[in-house]
């Protein structure tokens, strides 16, 4: 039993059998991140370099731990302050790394596709940490972990990704995953911030209203608003947004039920989602995170090449 | 010892039955003949397959000493397999919820071959703590076949096998056999 394809490019392309495994084991690295020393010797024969191109916190320091707790060798690059800035194209910054014996490549990536291009040119196992307004696999995999943890599983569960469908790979990911393992899936946000044809294409019900999608919804995934993605202005105000489509205490208390509410992070208190939400009981947003680290390691431990090196 | 052909393979029965209940109660006896009242003492089945012996060998040392609490842990060592890296090796659960520091701990798994299993929970073992002994208990024992210096202290059966033989105990049909 294996994963379906030699690289994490999207969950565009996985399977449900390779979601389950992913779970699965995750679910087992989540107990080794409970013990005392929570390591294990599993890939300490291989060298893994996590590729930034764009900024990020949560996600790199998530992987890092991964790989560490794997025994793994690490090491991080960040544009800044690399040859990038001299010019030197994509192929041959990684081309000049793997000549270092990397085994695997972890990137993310301003470009959509990017992870894909390389697929192509490199030989080594390649996870997309987030390319573009593409995919980010990896976090849509930990939403559903979460979900299941606080759930008991996906199919029926009906989930409501909300903010700004647009610009956002976790959304599309988190679409793909939670359809291919049977949930239900509402999009909602403002129609400056939703694909015209997403209901054709990805089969998502659109609904306009927060109130009527709260009041569906079991999971809520609340999305950043990204102000540094728009160039235009798709709504009028940070203010105006968060009055039609925030999530308040009030909304929530207004429900006849109580819903789970989910961010991948990170947080713009006041806009998307009201700080007393944020913190509050019905937010797993701090187990996300936490779940993060097991996911990654299974990842990294399912693809971590298998044939004989030597 | 009953000989059956079955499908081409050979198989031949080397415990079953009422042989194989007695042979766990002699098991349990043992362990608490070295471990007085279990103070101190862990008991620790490793996944997938030992978990069945365990599940059963501490339930025969329950009956033995009624009331008595008895920590009892399931431990998988999937990623301290010294094979990892060959093949992909699906991880079954761990659960040790208590401490194992200056505890003695008694492994227990169905079949000891090449010892390659005990050494990684070793391995394992040693990341929850430091134990003041660790015992290793098993219902067969393929002797001469070890590739580590790894032996028993409590053995249900020594048996003589070969390379291409594979011995299977099969909790649902209470028998252990030897396939060619």
């Amino acid at each position: 039993m294996s994963l379906s394809s030699k690289h994490l490019l999207g969950i565009r392309h996985l399977t449900k059998d390779d979601i389950s495994l992913i779970l699965q084991t995750a679910t087992q690295f989540k107990e080794v991140l409970q013990r005392p020393i929570k390591k294990v010797p599993s890939l300490r024969d291989i060298t893994i370099v996590n590729l930034f191109f764009e900024n990020s916190t949560r996600t790199r320091i998530s992987f890092e731990l991964a790989e560490k707790r794997l025994s793994a060798d690490t090491i991080s690059f960040s544009a800044s302050g690399s040859s990038v800035s001299k010019g030197e194209t994509l192929l041959d910054t990684v081309n000049n790394i793997l000549s270092m014996k990397v085994d695997m490549v972890v990137m993310r990536h301003s470009a959509s596709g990017a992870p894909h291009f390389l697929a192509q040119h490199i030989p080594a196992a390649i996870i997309n940490a987030g390319d573009g307004i593409n995919e980010h696999p990896t976090q849509a995999l930990l939403d559903a972990f979460s979900i299941i943890e606080k759930k008991g599983g996906l199919e029926g569960i009906k989930v409501a990704i909300i903010g700004d469908i647009m610009h956002s790979r976790v959304a599309q990911s988190n679409i793909y995953l939670l359809k291919k393992m049977g949930a239900e899936v509402v999009v909602c946000g403002p129609p400056t911030l939703i694909p015209k044809y997403i209901s054709e294409a990805l089969g998502v019900r659109v609904e306009y209203d927060i109130k009527k999608t709260l009041a569906w919804c079991d999971v809520a995934n609340v999305l950043r608003i990204q102000l540094e993605r728009q160039n235009q202005v798709l709504f009028s105000s940070l203010r105006e947004y968060n009055l039609a489509y925030g999530i308040t205490r009030r909304l929530l208390d207004g429900l006849s039920k109580e819903i789970v509410i989910m961010h991948p992070g990170p947080i713009n208190r006041g806009v998307e989602i009201d700080s007393d939400v944020a913190d509050g009981n019905q937010s797993i947003i701090l187990q996300q995170v936490e779940n993060g680290v097991a996911v990654r390691m299974a990842v990294l431990y399912l693809l971590a090449d298998r044939g004989q090196k030597y | 010892m009953q000989l059956k052909i079955n499908n081409n393979k050979q198989m031949k029965i080397i415990l079953s039955g009422s042989q194989l209940s007695i042979t766990i109660r002699r098991l349990a006896h043992q362990v608490l003949e070295n471990h007085h009242e279990l103070e101190n003492t862990v008991l620790i089945g490793i996944q997938p397959r030992g978990v069945f012996l365990s599940d059963r060998l501490v339930n025969e040392i329950q009956n033995q000493m009624p009331g008595h609490e008895i920590h009892y842990g399931k431990l998988d060592i999937t990623f301290y397999r010294d094979d990892v890296r060959n093949e992909l090796h699906v991880a079954n659960q761990t659960d040790i919820p208590f401490t194992i520091e200056n505890k003695k701990v008694v492994l227990i798994d169905d079949v000891l071959y090449t010892g390659r299993t005990i050494r990684s929970a070793l391995d394992a073992l040693l990341d929850y703590g430091r134990p003041a002994k660790v015992e290793l208990c098993v219902l067969i024992d393929r002797r001469f076949s070890r590739q580590f210096p790894i032996q028993p202290d409590y053995v249900g059966k020594s048996i003589d096998s070969i390379i291409t033989q594979r011995v299977k105990v099969s909790w649902a049909e209470e028998e252990v056999k030897i396939m060619e």
